[in-house]
Parts: structure tokens; C-alpha cells; sequence
């Protein structure tokens, strides 16, 4: 063999021992809610520091992802933002790690301050298009919602009854995505998670009650659903360390900080 | 080395070629079979025509998405393709030669933006301005006809300059002996030679555009809509396949994969009128 092959085989053996080897990193995907993502992605990082051999990815996609995730075996751990999961998750183990509150959202700049439920309904339904029917200025109201199946929707759906969804709504394919929508345009309105509210939007109050910890504890508030992690047979191993994390004392202290609900309050 | 020689080697590439077909052609079977049963299932004109898609009821008619994607893709037609043949002419006819070997490939440079990138910048960008001077909601189908033509624009440039220089010398010279202009020479002779050339590239540029996803589902809107004016939303055949396709299951996954069907079919259309188009340029 020439010396070129002899080197160029040399090099190939080496980059593989040096690349092959390391310790082996043991890896948990967590796939769902796009409300609780960001929260995950806080607790793996919080975990991933304590423990140096394990790899936590979170990807999101929505509710019923997280659902169909953890079913196929696609991802170790589904996340659902549900107010009460769908037949098809009978199978799942669901271990509720935190609440979280839906507020409704507007610009900062809109005058609307608080919307009674069946006026949520209105606007939603397309009977009341125009934000001076509410008091506000005389423009047309752009409803953003989310896409069929996010838990997000189907909670907001389910609470507040009888919405069918006008045609013309947009639709946005994230918690995150409603966010930038709202904040962008002066007459919209959408519903998120209250973890994720920040300066650029603004939360109304709903049949009075101010979308807060304090309220959603109190029962006041009624837009909240719990927030599911669901795994294919009984959780064990690295997955059940890390729900036993999250359900510790550090773990809900940092879903509280963040924002959601801690899980028993 | 001797071992393999000429007949291994002709194997070799043989087998590659046809692993490379192969895989098309496994995803165009794939498609299909899980798309062309719920077609006949669900009934091709309840499908096609119906305006009600609502998988929680069993109703999947994608007519508005199909209203959806032929409205954007004709609006970025309209806005891309005259930019597009204007760019090329100017860039072969007007511009020195070596100023437009540079330039070409800095355009062809603008294919390689992710289209992430295109829709981000739609939704900074152009949906405010259109709230604020058209009025709507600014996600909207002239947003996306906008994007839509920036993003085939490299395409129709590179192959109409491509068309626009094949033509011979002569012709142009004809023309200028004769007493032409350079803007006569260009419309009534050097355009008439490279026009199944530049159709061509407006096809192959549609072609992407019918099949853009990212940056449509970011301007678009994507309401289940049939567009009343170009400043609604709406949403294309690709968004609706984007949107759902990683939650559904049974009859709904299997008719997004029949919407899959009708894009492949739409495209095929495509590009076949485009490769007769582009045949007729290279026989004359």
C-alpha cells in the first residue's frame, strides 16, 4: 500500500476512536405543548446541570403532538396543556406537574380592559366584529386562534362552551406565534398561556377576575387546565428521576418563578 | 483497482442512478397508497369542491385551500415573473458582460436563503405595512403573493438570462443592421427567440412557489377561507398539510396525504408543460 493510503487510513481509525468514544449520554425527548415548551426547556437545563450524562430535547408541536408523540414512542414523554385528556391517552401514564391559566390577550395599545365570557364567545363565534361594539375604537377585530390540535384551543374551547371558531380567523401554530401576532397588530385578539404573557401584550381580566396565581387558586378564575406529562407504561429510570424532579420542591419552585401554576397549591 | 474495471464501474453508477430514482419513486408510491384510497373513499368531487374542512366533523373539502394556493402562486406571478424577465434582459442586454458574471450569482445566492428567513421578514416587515396602508389583518394572500414573487425571483432570472444569451448574435446583429434600436432589437427579436425559454423559467419559478410552506403558513394566515379580496387570509394546500399532518390520525391523516396527492399531481402538470417548453427552445 502506498504511504498516502497507509496515512489516509491512519487518519480514518483515529477520528473514529476519537469521535466514537466518550461516555455514552443517555437521552429523554419530551415533545407537546407548545405552552409548557419553555418551561421544559428550563427544567432540562436546571436538570442537565446537575446530571452530566443525560441529554433532555424538548420539542414542541402542540397538545395533541405531545399526545401521539408518546403513544408511538416517537418521544419518551408527551406534553398536554388539557383540561381533561382524550380517549385515545387512556393507555398513557399522566402525571400533572403544574396548572397553568389561559389569558386573553390583547395589544397594549387597545383600550379593552375586561370581557365578560359570553362577549369571549361573541367575538370568537364572529357575532361581535368591530371593537366599538365593545366600547373601543371603530375598527375590525382580527381573532387569532390556534390550530385544531393544539390543548391550548381545545381547553379555551371547552371552558368557555360553545365557540365555533369564525372562518377568517387566523391561525398561528404556537403559543409563541400568538404572542408576536397580537403584539403586532393594534386590533388583535388571542388567548395564551398566562406563563408567557411579557410587556408586549396585555392580558384582560375575564368576568372580572384578573388572569393571576391568586385568582386561578382562589377558583376564581376559570380559564385553567393542568398541565399533563405522559409516558407509555409506568415511568421508570432517567424518566421517572427526571418527573421526580419536576415535582420537587426545586422543580416547582422554578415552573412558580416562571410563571405557571405549581401543581398542588 | 484492476479487479473492478470498465464493466464495474458501469455497474456501479448504474446502481446509483437507480437508487437515486428509486427513492422518488418509493415516495411517490408511498404518497399515493396512503392518499388514493381515501380519495375514492371519500368521493373525488366532495374533496376537491366542498369548502367545509373540518377534521373533528369528517368533513375534508380543500376547495378554499385550493383557492388559497392557485390565488398565491397567479399573485406571484403577477409580481414576480415581469421583475423577474426585466431583471434577466437588463442584466444580458444592457449591462457589460462582466459585470453580470458577478451579478448572477449573487442573485442565484438569494435561492439560498431559507425560506424561514423569507417568511420572518414578511411578518416584521410587510404584514404591518399592509395593515397600516391596505388595511386587514396584513397576514394576508397579497403577503404571501408578495414573498412568494421575491422568493421565484432567482429562478426566473437565472434561466431567462440563460435563454436570453442562447440566442445567437446574428439575430441581434440582423437587427441592428437593419436600423433597430436596442430596446426593438430586444422586444421584437431577442424576447420572440428566448420566449420558450423565459415561459419556461416563470413555470419552473411557479413550481416552487406552489410548493413554498414555511414562509406562507408565517404571512399567510391560514384561514380555511375562500379569499374574497387579496388582503384575507388564507391558507394554502402546503400550510394545511404543515399544520396538521403531525397530529393527525386515521381518515384525517390519510386525507392530508390526498391533499399530497393533488400538490404532486399540480406539480407534475408543471413541469411537464415547462420541459416541453424548454425542449422546444433547444430544437430550432
Amino acid at each position: 500500500m502506498s504511504k498516502k493510503t497507509i496515512l489516509l487510513i491512519f487518519l480514518m481509525v483515529t477520528s473514529f476512536i476519537v469521535f466514537g468514544c466518550g461516555k455514552a449520554k443517555k437521552n429523554i425527548t419530551l415533545a407537546g405543548s407548545t405552552a409548557f415548551q419553555p418551561f421544559a426547556e428550563k427544567l432540562a437545563d436546571q436538570y442537565m446541570q446537575t446530571k452530566n450524562d443525560i441529554t433532555i430535547t424538548v420539542q414542541g408541536g402542540g397538545s395533541a403532538v405531545g399526545i401521539q408523540a408518546a403513544l408511538s414512542g416517537s418521544a419518551d414523554i408527551g406534553m398536554a396543556d388539557l383540561v381533561e385528556l382524550p380517549s385515545e391517552a387512556k393507555e398513557l401514564v399522566a402525571t400533572v406537574v403544574a396548572r397553568d391559566g389561559i389569558a386573553i390577550v390583547v395589544h397594549p395599545q387597545n383600550t379593552a380592559a375586561e370581557l365578560t365570557t359570553q362577549q369571549i364567545r361573541d367575538i370568537f363565534n364572529g357575532n361581535i366584529t368591530n371593537w366599538k361594539e365593545l366600547g373601543g375604537a371603530d375598527a375590525p377585530i382580527t381573532v387569532v386562534s390556534r390550530e385544531a390540535g393544539s390543548g391550548t384551543r381545545s381547553s379555551f374551547e371547552e371552558i368557555v362552551d360553545s365557540v365555533r371558531l369564525r372562518k377568517d380567523a387566523l391561525i398561528q401554530d404556537s403559543n409563541g406565534t400568538i404572542r408576536e401576532t397580537v403584539a403586532n397588530d393594534p386590533n388583535a385578539i388571542g388567548y395564551l398561556s398566562h406563563g408567557l404573557i411579557n410587556e408586549k401584550i396585555k392580558a384582560l381580566k375575564v368576568d372580572g377576575q384578573v388572569s393571576s396565581e391568586e385568582s386561578i387558586i382562589a377558583g376564581k378564575y376559570k380559564l385553567v387546565r393542568p398541565i399533563f406529562l405522559l409516558v407509555k407504561g409506568n415511568p421508570a429510570g432517567d424518566i421517572k428521576e427526571f418527573l421526580d424532579y419536576i415535582l420537587s420542591a426545586e422543580g416547582q419552585q422554578t415552573i412558580k418563578e416562571n410563571g405557571l401554576l405549581p401543581a398542588k397549591s | 483497482m484492476k479487479l473492478i474495471g470498465e464493466k464495474g464501474v458501469h455497474r456501479i453508477l448504474m446502481g446509483i442512478a437507480f437508487s437515486a430514482i428509486s427513492a422518488l419513486l418509493l415516495i411517490t408510491l408511498f404518497i399515493i397508497s396512503e392518499g388514493l384510497p381515501f380519495i375514492f373513499e371519500y368521493g373525488l368531487t366532495d374533496f376537491l369542491f366542498s369548502s367545509e374542512w373540518i377534521p373533528a366533523e369528517k368533513k375534508f373539502g380543500i376547495f378554499p385551500m385550493i383557492a388559497a394556493s392557485l390565488w398565491v402562486t397567479f399573485g406571484a406571478m403577477i409580481l414576480g415573473a415581469p421583475l423577474g424577465v426585466a431583471v434577466a434582459l437588463f442584466l444580458s442586454e444592457y449591462v457589460p458582460r462582466s459585470v453580470m458574471r458577478i451579478i448572477k450569482p449573487t442573485i442565484e445566492l438569494l435561492a439560498a436563503i431559507p425560506s424561514v428567513v423569507y417568511g420572518f421578514i414578511g411578518v416584521m416587515v410587510l404584514a404591518p405595512i399592509i395593515r397600516n396602508y391596505l388595511g386587514g389583518p396584513g397576514l394576508s394572500l397579497l403577503a404571501g403573493s408578495v414573498i412568494l414573487g421575491i422568493m421565484i425571483l432567482p429562478t426566473v432570472i437565472s434561466i431567462s438570462i440563460d435563454s436570453i444569451l442562447a440566442v445567437p448574435q446574428s439575430f441581434r446583429e440582423g437587427s441592428l443592421a437593419l436600423g433597430a434600436t436596442t430596446w426593438q432589437t430586444i422586444h421584437m427579436v431577442t424576447i420572440k427567440a428566448a420566449k420558450s425559454g423565459i415561459i419556461a423559467s416563470i413555470i419552473l419559478g411557479l413550481g416552487r412557489a406552489i410548493g413554498e410552506t414555511m414562509a406562507v403558513i408565517m404571512v399567510a394566515g391560514n384561514s380555511v377561507n375562500i379569499p374574497g379580496s387579496a388582503l384575507d387570509s388564507v391558507r394554502t394546500l402546503t400550510a394545511n398539510i404543515a399544520l396538521e399532518m403531525s397530529y393527525a390520525t386515521g381518515l384525517h391523516r390519510q386525507a392530508l396525504f390526498a391533499t399530497g396527492v393533488i400538490l404532486f399531481i399540480g406539480i407534475i402538470i408543471l413541469n411537464s408543460i415547462a420541459s416541453v417548453a424548454l425542449r422546444k427552445r433547444a430544437v430550432r
